[in-house]
């Protein structure tokens, strides 16, 4: 019986006991769900997803109507899950520089106040103040039949904000060209003056010039009169408003809880990082005679990112999987359309299956992104 | 979900406003800080002001729904006829005792716990095999002349403390050897950690929640029926333990690779070194981080009342929307419910801090 202590039989046969586990394990529950199935009359397979799906969403980011197949309201779900976790990143990120920021100051009362602001939101979970946050707006507000009339097409109500909406009539194409070229050209000018400073020492006007390639193209656009917009104005009928841009109070409710959290994470997380660079930074940007401001913006800044940008990858993917929170104040998410089309046609596994894996995908995909930038901003050893 | 990494990240803080807190000249030193303070000042002072006139001037301390609905101000006799439902929720009214009783004792436990001299290997034995079958029963009844209790009817801050806290004491073992099983040499076993540990981490846990309730009954034979809330648990366990498994794994990382060398030419075998060199020194290092993704679970298990089951924030909301008082004292309830939430969790919090601090004094 030598064989039992020999350490490369012993590796395999752990190896096959945890591979024939598993196996067994899955092939059991595969062979009772399609038995369960088989005696519910469910079919599997994909094939619903071509089927129309009958019933309406009321927010989406691509357009969508009842007789579209259930694959588009799918769809429909991704894009509304993007959009809100792509906004919520991008307003809790600036706000939580500003109070990561805050929290350094050298005012006490101005870092006593940032620090209660980090508190309250990390210490009450995310799913009370989507409550929160959706009751006050609907009851605050009033009904949509005294809805404000803030501006001219503007109405403000529980029922959401109607704001006009602007149809691009003709000449989109050209605003995207003209958007696209100018983004382009900028960031090239800005690289090359960059290039430019660094070899000559003495400064330039870049910056400027970048955002005058920016600009320019589309105002020479607009004043060509090459995009010809129809302004749609929400008209205020007997019980609801029509027309307009609607932007609904679960949408506001919900990017709102979430960019307040990712602020507060963020907060910290910049805290850190700008604690974590070294105290010399300063005083050496001192010496050089840089204002507080201009060291933070250019020496200790910079420098922190580097340690900043691991954790906040962390707290994009987190906002990304907390968006699925929507299902709770009734916003068309990924997981709330999934829960819709469970209900309607019964296919439970594949539609579970299909969400997890968008959420499994996106992930992977925001985790790539973010070690592309960080590998980007790391420290370059020569 | 859970934010991990923010403490693991933390660098000591000197404290960088405590000394110069009397100093007058930190507030109003120069024009641009003199303008920071006043605002500030202004914006404590107007949130103070309304806060106070909302919480007693304007408030109602007595009567019912019609009194709170004429008055602007807070609705405290929502709070006090609300309180017990909202903390027990519809638990038998004359066995609450028992919840009330669990909870204390939860908390005396956790006291004890939480005192690093009271750590040791078998601190986690005594948690799994003492006191959570002694909950378990409290709750639950149907021993020693206790009346029994369906779980369908617990609810409110027990379930809520319940399901966190087994989650995490249960998912801990797991968490332990899944990141053992990833750090492991043979490479199937790699591969299936693996596997597990990135499915659950990329996903977000109310799907793991949907999966357990809407689609593992498809998975049972017929006729066997696991509960509700059993399957919630198990969830919140599965979830718990990857997350778990990312933090020791880091632990594990620390522990320089000399000591397992020294343990295998002890003649240690691969648990032996596991258990008595590696492990010791790795749990030691992840207990603050830990600790940080504790406060994040308590606070996830708020989800479970997406998939129907009766924590303390669906308590709090079904006393909201209770028809007496429907649309009286939103606020009222939610920030009850947030005041608790933030009670515990500033405490663990707090909690997290001292380790901080004791691991970098002592070393233990």
């Amino acid at each position: 019986m030598a064989f039992l202590h020999d350490m490369r039989f012993r590796a395999y046969f752990y190896q096959i006991v945890a591979i024939g586990f598993v196996a067994l394990v899955g092939w059991t529950m595969f062979a009772t769900a399609s038995g369960n199935l088989a005696k519910q009359n469910i079919a599997t397979g994909f094939d619903f997803l071509t089927r129309p799906a009958g019933f309406v969403i009321t927010e989406s980011a691509i357009a969508f109507e009842a007789t579209d197949t259930v694959g588009r309201a799918i769809l429909v779900g991704i894009a509304n899950t993007v959009k809100v976790s792509l906004l919520a990143a991008i307003f809790g990120t600036v706000l939580g520089l500003g109070v990561g920021i805050a929290r350094l100051s050298h005012n006490p009362l101005l870092a006593r106040l940032a620090l209660v602001y980090v508190e309250l939101l990390r210490n009450v979970p995310l799913l009370l103040y989507l409550f929160l946050w959706y009751s006050l707006i609907i009851l605050i507000l009033p009904p949509v039949k005294q809805a404000f009339h803030l501006l001219p097409g503007v109405y403000l109500s529980n029922s959401g904000l109607v704001v006009p909406a602007a149809l691009v009539e003709s000449g989109g194409l050209a605003l995207v060209a003209c958007l696209v070229g100018g983004a382009a050209a900028a960031l090239v000018i800005r690289i090359t003056s960059t290039r430019h400073r660094v070899a000559t020492g003495r400064s330039n006007h870049g910056g400027l010039i970048a955002l005058a390639a920016l600009v320019v193209p589309v105002l020479l656009l607009w004043l060509a009169n090459g995009v010809v917009v129809n302004w749609d104005f929400p008209t205020a009928g007997k019980f609801r408003l029509t027309g307009g841009l609607h932007v609904r109070p679960e949408f506001v409710a919900l990017l709102f809880g979430l960019a307040l959290s990712v602020s507060a994470n963020v907060a910290e997380i910049v805290r850190a990082g700008i604690q974590a660079v070294d105290k010399g930074q300063w005083e050496a940007s001192a010496a050089l005679g840089l204002s507080r401001g201009k060291a933070m913006r250019l020496v200790v800044l910079p420098q922190a990112l580097r340690i900043i940008i691991p954790p906040l990858t962390n707290t994009y993917l987190t906002v990304f999987k907390n968006s699925s929170l929507a299902i709770a104040i009734g916003y068309p998410d990924l997981v709330m359309v999934s829960n819709t089309v469970m209900n309607q046609t019964g296919q439970a596994i594949e539609t579970i299956a299909i969400f997890m894996g968008v959420y499994l995908a996106l992930s992977i995909a925001i985790s790539l992104l973010m070690n592309w930038y960080n590998a980007h901003v790391a420290l370059k050893e020569r | 979900m859970a934010d991990v990494q923010m403490l693991v990240l933390a660098p000591p803080q000197p404290a960088p406003t405590a000394q110069r807190f009397g100093k007058l000249s930190a507030y109003f030193g120069t024009p641009g800080n003199t303008i920071i303070s006043m605002l500030s000042i202004a914006g404590m002072f107007f949130i103070a002001k309304l806060a106070f006139g909302w919480l007693v001037i304007d408030a109602v301390f007595s009567g019912a729904g019609e009194a709170c609905k004429a008055a602007s101000g807070a609705c405290w006799p929502f709070v006090v006829q609300k309180l017990r439902y909202m903390v027990f929720g519809f638990y038998p009214y004359e066995e609450q005792w028992r919840p009330l009783l669990a909870l204390l004792l939860l908390f005396s436990v956790c006291g004890v716990s939480m005192v690093p001299r009271f750590w040791s290997r078998n601190l986690l034995l005594v948690w799994i095999v003492v006191i959570l079958p002694v909950l378990y029963i409290l709750m639950a009844g149907g021993v020693f002349g206790l009346t029994p209790v369906a779980t369908t009817s617990w609810g409110g801050l027990p379930l809520s403390f319940m399901l966190s806290f087994v989650g995490l004491t249960l998912a801990l073992p797991l968490g332990i050897v899944l990141a053992l099983a990833r750090a492991s040499n043979l490479p199937a076993i790699r591969v299936l950690a693996v596997g597990f540990i990135e499915i659950v981490r990329g996903v977000p846990l109310i799907s793991i929640l949907f999966m357990a309730t809407v689609m593992l009954p498809l998975f049972m034979p017929d006729g066997v029926t696991i509960d509700k809330l059993v399957r919630a648990q198990v969830a919140i366990i599965l979830f718990a333990s990857a997350y778990i498994a990312e933090i020791v794994r880091g632990g594990l990382q620390d522990v320089p690779a000399g000591q397992v060398e020294a343990g295998k030419s002890l003649g240690l075998h691969y648990w032996q070194v596991m258990r008595k060199i590696v492990l010791p020194q790795a749990l030691k290092k992840v207990i603050p981080p830990m600790v940080g993704l504790f406060i994040g679970f308590f606070q996830d298990t708020t989800l479970v009342t997406i998939v129907g089951l009766v924590d303390f924030l669906d308590t709090v909301r079904a006393a909201i929307r209770d028809p007496e008082w429907q649309g009286i004292a939103v606020l009222e309830g939610y920030l009850v419910a947030a005041a608790v939430y933030f009670t515990f969790s500033a405490l663990m919090g707090a909690y997290s801090r001292f380790l901080e601090r004791y691991f970098r004094t002592t070393h233990a």
